[in-house]
């Protein structure tokens, strides 16, 4: 049987987490992030993942204000995570469009070092201008070179990885050698994107270099994935999308000479757990109508539709005027504005949609904008995990709790313990690494 | 009171410190031996610690020094959970990176560290480093450099107050979780970069985490009075530190000036001699440095650190000639010389980096700004 992979999603800007339960802390304390990672280790999951915004969303020129706002710095969050935790994968996302891989590459290799080999980074290619209005080069990337610029700052940040031997530090006190070789971390670096060179500060690091995620479901971004990433994580809702996406990002590794468990398949997932199915069913519509209130819906379709819909009842049916197309978008800085690339077609659908299920605006964006949930008594989540993992639509999930920081706690101790006595997940951890736990090669 | 911090840099300021008996110089890059430098610096009741660091390696062919470094901001916040009162002030460097990055970075260190975090700002002027960036033509003359710094700050500043305190609400009723109105775009446009903000990191505990500077010439002193809190400076003798705190403080005269030294310390004076001749002589070269080199006892330290403090000084970085033997001498040999002459704390006075200088909490710039 296949073996399943877990990771623990911390939470972060949008609807999915319940700021307003009674159990909900701090999304920016130390303790938060410390208290999802303890569960997560206490659970023996993979890894700890955390997502990454570089611009406060906005929302009619004004910063939305109805979901959690603000974040730490992932680099930053995650070498503290390394105190306070052993075995725990620590990964975070990290764009390629708005650093430079001299930098980032000293600061994943920095960050493997500090946790004795259990770093990850996602890969993402943010590219617009909103954004780039806060570094020092502007919204300067045209977006068809994201993936251009991605796989070279990638390629990149692998020279500079690989530009100190594992035995280049020899550190023999008594014959006075430190470094066996004085042109270890020597590179260079001509392309498209980067013309540089010098020498690279941080020695070989305990996994050579950082697990790569990547997430992204474009052709463009399968095929990046297939390429150079070690698991890629994605939402597809249900086992037969899950299935056909699975086969096809596994077919993409053969041009790259690579095998199919060399590509993890991680999509994200939440759960809602009950001591009854029956209950879990009915404690997850509470769940999904606090995730969105009216004005939530209503900002949600402002931002398909392009215009003020403010005038409208969330109880009520959806709106009767046409989308805007073009000009400004009235949502900045969140990426479902890019997943609804045609608005027309789009409100089309939701509008059949509504008719068909007699729905209201609100009851609409609870069924379109969820993600996959999995929803019943612990053991029914346990198998409902397992056949996604034996079925071949996953490797495993990355976990998103709805309640910060407490959330995977449940999880942690009702359904891990199930998956164990199957024997699919692991009991103790058997290698010291992310790379050891995801059971990918060095 | 005098203050007193520790720069920690590899295994020690000499570069053939890595040969002591007592070095580790294999474990370098592990979390385990800054996780006890920083331990013993809080035993020792230390204000604070740097953490030095340059985005360049050297390129000189020497093998038998220590080569290689760590991010100063990452080892920081991976040590600062083993601590509770210790400060840290790893080094940035400002000349290639983005202020936007490093704020949020220094901000969630003081989140790490429940209020203990500052920052140490450097300039980058070499070439070999400009070159691992490849966007620049280099050499730029320092004023430009010492220019852009300064607005790198002044970002760095903009971005930590562009959260007020009570920014966020999570007002159930309205279902708003921020007042949007306590949230600033702080809209800085300067000749070298601008940067739209507000933060995507909340306002950090300490409100304004301590800046520093290392700062030897008039443009450098000229930086640190505009954008720092704390400057470093390094006198050679007592005559210099009464003229350099009062040049600096004559141009902010709440800045903080703190003497840089590097320090052998052993039990007796010649001990130390002997200990310096030793490591220069398997260096191949006397070590001479920017700060003062001191070899000798901790109780003849502690005077001159005494007399230095009376003549303008509020504190002293002490660079540890080798790690850990300095750190600890500094910690159980000099700390308590202090305390016996009533010049040092004898127990933590206060839980955050700001509170040990005897800093106020500011005001946040934007409040009320908007209403």
């Amino acid at each position: 049987m296949k073996q399943i992979h877990l990771a623990a999603h911390f939470p972060g800007v949008n609807n999915t987490t319940v700021w307003s339960d009674p159990q909900a802390g701090s999304h920016i304390e130390f303790s938060s992030f410390a208290h999802l990672a303890r569960t997560a280790e206490r659970a023996k999951f993979d890894f700890f993942f955390l997502a990454e915004g570089l611009r406060l969303r906005e929302h009619a020129g004004r910063i939305y204000d109805l979901d959690v706002v603000g974040r730490p710095d992932t680099f930053t969050v995650l070498a503290g995570l390394a105190a306070v935790t052993e075995r725990l994968g620590l990964t975070g996302t990290i764009n390629s469009t708005f650093n430079e891989p001299y930098e980032v590459a000293r600061q994943f290799a920095s960050l493997d070092h500090l946790s004795e080999g259990r770093a990850g980074w996602n890969v993402v290619t943010s590219w617009d201008a909103f954004t780039g209005e806060n570094f020092r080069r502007g919204g300067y990337l045209p977006e068809d070179q994201r993936y251009q610029r991605a796989k070279l700052f990638l390629d990149t940040a692998f020279e500079l990885f690989d530009s100190w031997r594992t035995d280049d530090i020899v550190a023999d006190k008594s014959s006075g050698v430190f470094l066996r070789d004085p042109r270890a971390g020597s590179f260079e670096r001509h392309d498209a994107q980067f013309d540089i060179a010098g020498r690279f500060t941080v020695p070989r690091s305990p996994q050579g270099r950082p697990v790569i995620l990547q997430a992204g479901d474009s052709d463009e971004g399968r095929e990046f994935a297939a390429a150079t990433a070690d698991a890629i994580f994605t939402r597809h809702g249900t086992l037969d999308a899950g299935r056909k996406f699975y086969a096809d990002v596994k077919r993409r590794l053969a041009a790259y000479g690579r095998e199919p468990h060399q590509l993890l398949v991680l999509p994200a997932a939440t759960f809602v757990l009950g001591d009854t199915d029956a209950e879990a069913e009915e404690l997850a519509s509470v769940v999904r109508y606090q995730q969105v209130s009216g004005q939530t819906a209503i900002r949600f379709l402002e931002q398909v539709w392009n215009r003020d819909l403010s005038g409208y009842d969330p109880e009520g049916p959806l709106p009767d005027v046409e989308p805007v197309v073009g000009g400004d978008a009235v949502a900045k800085g969140r990426a479902q504005t890019r997943m609804y690339r045609d608005p027309v077609a789009t409100v089309r659908q939701w509008r059949e949609l509504a008719a068909a299920k007699n729905l209201s605006i609100r009851d609409l964006v609870v069924e379109v904008s969820g993600r996959q949930t999995f929803v019943g008594a612990p053991a029914t989540v346990a198998e409902a995990i397992n056949t996604y993992v034996q079925e071949d639509a996953s490797d495993g999930f990355i976990l998103v709790p709805h309640v910060t920081p407490g959330g995977l706690d449940p999880f942690a101790d009702k359904v891990v313990p199930l998956l164990q006595e199957r024997g699919v997940f692991r009991s103790e951890y058997d290698g010291t690494t992310l790379r050891d736990h995801l059971g990918i090669d060095r | 009171m005098v203050h007193l911090a520790v720069a920690l840099e590899g295994a020690g300021w000499h570069p053939a410190a890595w040969r002591e008996p007592d070095a580790r110089p294999d474990e370098l890059f592990r979390p385990r031996y800054w996780g006890d430098l920083v331990t013993e610096a809080e035993r020792g009741l230390l204000d604070f610690v740097t953490i030095e660091d340059s985005l360049g390696a050297p390129r000189d062919g020497r093998t038998d020094r220590v080569d290689g470094r760590l991010d100063a901001v990452l080892v920081a916040s991976r040590v600062a959970p083993l601590t509770r009162h210790l400060g840290f002030l790893p080094t940035a460097v400002a000349t290639h990176t983005e202020p936007f990055h490093l704020s949020k970075a220094i901000a969630t260190l003081d989140f790490v560290s429940s209020g203990r975090a500052g920052v140490r700002v450097r300039i980058a002027s070499s070439p070999e480093d400009a070159r691992h960036f490849g966007r620049r033509e280099f050499p730029v003359p320092l004023p430009d450099l010492a220019e852009e710094a300064g607005d790198w700050v002044e970002v760095v500043r903009r971005l930590w107050d562009s959260w007020e305190d009570d920014a966020e609400i999570r007002d159930v009723a309205t279902g708003r979780f921020v007042d949007r109105d306590k949230l600033h775009h702080i809209d800085f446009t300067g000749r070298f970069f601008s940067v739209a903000g507000p933060s995507i990191t909340p306002r950090p505990p300490q409100g304004q985490p301590p800046v520093a500077v290392l700062s030897h010439i008039g443009e450098i002193h000229r930086l640190a009075a505009r954008a720092a809190d704390l400057v470093f400076v390094t006198p050679h003798d007592r005559e210099q530190a009464r003229s350099l705190s009062a040049e600096l403080r004559g141009l902010r005269p709440d800045l903080l000036v703190f003497g840089d030294v590097v320090v052998f310390l052993d039990e007796t004076e010649q001990a130390a001699r002997d200990r310096k001749a030793r490591l220069d002589d398997l260096d191949g070269a006397g070590y001479t440095s920017d700060a003062l080199v001191f070899t000798g006892t901790p109780a003849q330290l502690a005077g001159q650190l005494l007399a230095w403090r009376d003549a303008g000084l509020a504190g002293f970085r002490l660079r540890p000639a080798a790690l850990p033997h300095d750190l600890t001498a500094i910690t159980r040999g000099l700390v308590p010389e202090l305390q016996q002459r009533g010049a040092f704390r004898r127990e933590y006075e206060a839980t955050t980096l700001r509170g040990l200088l005897g800093l106020s909490r500011p005001a946040n710039r934007y409040a009320g700004a908007s209403r």
